[in-house]
Formats: C-alpha cells, structure tokens, sequence
C-alpha cells in the first residue's frame, strides 16, 4: 500500500506539468496545477496509511 | 541572472557564507541534543561524517550537474519551449576559478547548502541509524538528488525559467533553499524513518507510543541560538544571489528572518503551554527552527507583518504536526525534521506565492512544490530503498540496545556518567 501511494504521486506531478503546458488562460491552469498537488496528497495519505498497517502488523 | 557584482556586494555576500555554517553547527547540536545520551557521540560524529561526504561528492560530481544560471546545461524540447534539466559544467570543479564573481559565491553557497540538506535526515533516523548507511545517503542526495534540484530552481533549470517560458511571475523563487534545502532533507528524513523503522520500544503493540524525550535541552536550545546567526547570513546571502535584492531590501530580509523564528518560537510557546500545562523546550526549538526554515522560502520576498503571520502558522502548526506525527501516524523522528524542515519549507514556499507576487507566482511556487513532492520524494524513496538493500540502514538489535556509541564507536560521550538503563528494554 505504501508503494502504491508512492507510485501515485508522480501522477499529481506530470498532472501539475501537464496544467503548465496545456492550458494557458490563468485560471484554468491554476486549478489543474491544485488538482495535481491534490493527487499528491492522496498519494501520500496512502503511503502514510501503508506505513501504520505495517506497524499494526509488527510482532 | 547578471553576472557581475560591485566589489563591497561581493564582499559582503562572501563573508555572509562564511558565517552561514552556523545553521549547519546549529542544526547537528538540535539532533545530537533531542537523541539519547547514549548515542550522542555518534550523532554529532555523524553530523561531521556526512557534511564531509555530501562536501566530497558534490565537488566531484554534484557541482556539475548543478551548473550555473549563465553556464553550460543539458536542455530538452518540450512544447516549444528549452527545459534545462541538468547542469552540464566541468566535474572537479573545472574552470571554478575564471568563473564569474557571481558564479564562484553560488558554488559556495551550494557547497554549504548540500551540507545542511544531507544532515537534516540524521536527526530523523537518531538512536538506530548507522554511521556508513548515513554517509551513503549523503553521498547519494550529493551525487544526484540534490544537484538536479538546485539546477532546476538555482542553477537556471526549467522551475527557474518559468516565469520566461510560461509567464508565471518570476519563475519558482527560494531565496534561503527552503526547497533545495529543508523540503528535501525533510523529507529525505521521512523516507529514512520509513525505512529504518522506529527505535525499538518506541510504538508498543497496545497503547499510547512510548515517550522517548531528548537528552540534552541546553544543546537544543543552544543549537537555536546559534542557527539563528547562520540563518540570518543565509537569508540575506541567498537574497543577494537568487532574488537579486537591492542591498537597501537585505535589512529586511534579516528583520523578517528574526520575525518569523520569533513568532513561530511564541507561538509554539503559547501552544505547548496550552496543551500541556507548561511550555514544552523540545517543541519550542521545533517552533523557532520551523520559523527560520519558513524564513528561507520568504524572507525576501514579503513585509514584515506578513512576515509575521507566516511564522505565526509555522509556530501553531509545528508543535501540533510533531504530536500527529508521532501519536497518530506512527512516525517515529527524533528531531522532528519531517515536521520542521519539511512542513515548514512547504507552507515558506506556498507563503512566498500567497503573499509576495500575482496569481502567477503562486502558481509557480504550487508547481515547485509538485515537483518537491510528486517527483523528487518519491525518487528519493526509491534510492534510498536500494541503497538500504546494499548498505543496510539499521544498527542491528544489540546495537541499538546498548547504544549507537558503544556500538559503533566503542566508547560513549559521556564516560564519567553513569547512563541510566532502557526501560523499553525490560
């Protein structure tokens, strides 16, 4: 779970790119640019959720 | 970036980087005093060892990937427009020497840059980390981590150019390496604490984590005061050489400095006192160190009442973050880095795009912070992971039982005390 919230967060990233190349009226990519730090942040919710289950899992 | 500078501009920036390791000396005393007295020594060791190594390695490799704004780069087309990914300059520091004034003072201030964002994760992996599997890490975030991202947001990379490519203000700003620096060592230190794991005894099957509180408050609060002469010469350095400030703004970068660690260190204060009774010297530190790393995203870039509030957050959040960190999210980090340097160098950057530029500089700095965050930790986590299968990270259980001292050095820093017995260990 932990890897898979790793793997998430370069997709937030090139989401972030995509906002800078994609779209050039402010506002538009200003929010494409929020929703890829947004996916980021999942990203790490589940890494940080991977690493309590593990804990929870320790003899 | 120009690439001249008067004779008294260079003087003066030149001695400020000479007081600037004060941060690096600050910032070793703060993890050496919030570890364990049984493994002080190592600690502090381990501080020198890996500033040594990162120092190495950088002028070796790291230098060159890191470039200069003016200098050579390797560049991609995308969409029209020329990303510079990497510095292409000479290894071994060729050509160092007829380089500009300009160019000569940023290789220093990287040198001590890569010094300091390579030490912030020992702090976080205290009491289990070993001394080889420290220096490794050093080098690696040296050779390779360290100096794309410099490259990218100092050495005219393509964060740099955004503001000439894409029209987003001046391009990602950070004047003091809040990004270079302290998000990239914070959360270096979160991967290594997830990889090491916590200190034995420290997260118990049931209940509550185990209070495992610093051995040395003075070396702390000490380590503050002495942090704060460094990161007032960097501040004001890394204003004269990324944001290009006027010298009549660089007083003002220092009083912003002071403001911020000020307002975090009352604020941390106020919160400890409230939530525990009484406030709380480990937790204060954590606040005023969270306030200048804040400092180092915006101190040249805002007023001073805004630079107020912005250490105002720091301090509220800092000491709350440390608790969820430690009590909620099973994150065992001694010093605190991944909430200090880490959450801090966050919030400083995203403050630095609220509150200093239009809408385009804020999305600048968001785009920064993606970078940071969505690019390099996972990069890092992935390095690091690796480097653990060759240079195992933890100390083995002996080792960590009778203290990183003992173990590793074969003799305490404390010889003449008697070091009380390990509870957790009953």
């Amino acid at each position: 779970m932990k890897y898979a919230g790793l793997l998430v967060m370069p997709a937030g990233f090139f989401l972030s790119i995509a906002a800078v190349l994609l779209f050039p009226a402010p506002a538009l990519r200003a929010a494409f640019v929020i929703c890829g730090l947004a996916v980021e942040a999942m990203g790490l919710a589940v890494a940080v959720r991977g690493h309590m289950e593990a804990r929870g899992s320790r003899p | 970036m120009t690439s001249v500078l008067s004779e008294a501009s260079f003087a003066l920036t030149l001695a400020l980087l000479l007081l600037a390791p004060l941060a690096i000396a600050g910032v070793a005393l703060i993890n050496t005093g919030l570890g364990r007295s049984r493994s002080a020594a190592q600690s502090l060791l381990g501080s020198v060892a890996i500033l040594a190594v990162a120092v190495l390695v950088f002028a070796v490799v790291g230098a060159a990937l890191t470039g200069t704004p003016s200098g050579a780069a390797w560049n991609f087309q995308l969409a029209g427009k020329n990303w510079s990914w990497a510095g292409a300059a000479p290894f071994l520091l060729g050509g160092l020497g007829s380089a500009s004034q300009l160019a000569q003072l940023a290789t220093l201030f990287e040198f001590l840059a890569v010094a300091l964002a390579t030490i912030i994760p020992w702090g976080s992996g205290a009491d289990r980390w070993r001394l080889t599997a420290g220096c490794a890490v050093g080098a690696v975030l040296a050779a390779l981590v360290f100096p794309l991202t410099a490259h990218w947001i100092w050495g005219g990379g393509w964060l740099a150019q955004l503001g000439v490519n894409f029209g987003l203000g001046a391009g990602f700003l950070d004047g003091g390496g809040a990004a270079t620096v302290h998000t990239l060592g914070g959360l270096s230190a979160l991967a290594v604490v997830w990889i090491a794991g916590p200190r034995k005894g420290k997260f118990p099957k049931e209940g509550l984590a185990t209070a495992m509180p610093g051995h040395n408050a003075v070396y702390v609060l000490f380590g503050c005061l002495v942090a704060l002469v460094g990161w007032l010469a960097w501040n004001v350095a890394g204003a004269v050489l990324w944001l290009h400030a006027a010298p009549a703004a660089l007083v003002g970068t220092a009083i912003n400095t002071l403001l911020m660690a000020s307002a975090a260190l009352a604020a941390a204060f106020t919160v400890t006192r409230i939530r525990f009774g009484k406030p709380d010297a480990s937790l204060c530190a954590n606040g005023w160190l969270a306030g200048l790393v804040t400092s180092s995203a915006c101190a040249g870039l805002v007023t001073p009442g805004t630079a107020l509030f912005v250490g105002l957050v720091a301090g509220i959040g800092t000491p709350l973050l440390v608790e969820l960190m430690e009590l909620a999210l099973s994150i065992d980090d001694p010093s605190g880095a991944i909430t200090v340097h880490a959450a801090g160098g966050l919030w400083g950057l995203l403050a630095a795009g609220l509150f200093a530029g239009g809408p385009g500089q804020l999305v600048a700095q968001l785009v920064g912070i993606a970078t940071i965050l969505g690019l390099v930790f996972p990069v890092v986590y992935l390095l690091f992971w690796t480097l653990n299968r060759l240079v195992p990270f933890r100390v083995d259980v002996d080792g960590e039982r009778i203290g990183m001292d003992l173990h590793e050095l074969g003799g305490g820093a404390y010889p003449e005390f008697v070091i009380h017995r390990d509870d957790s260990y009953r």
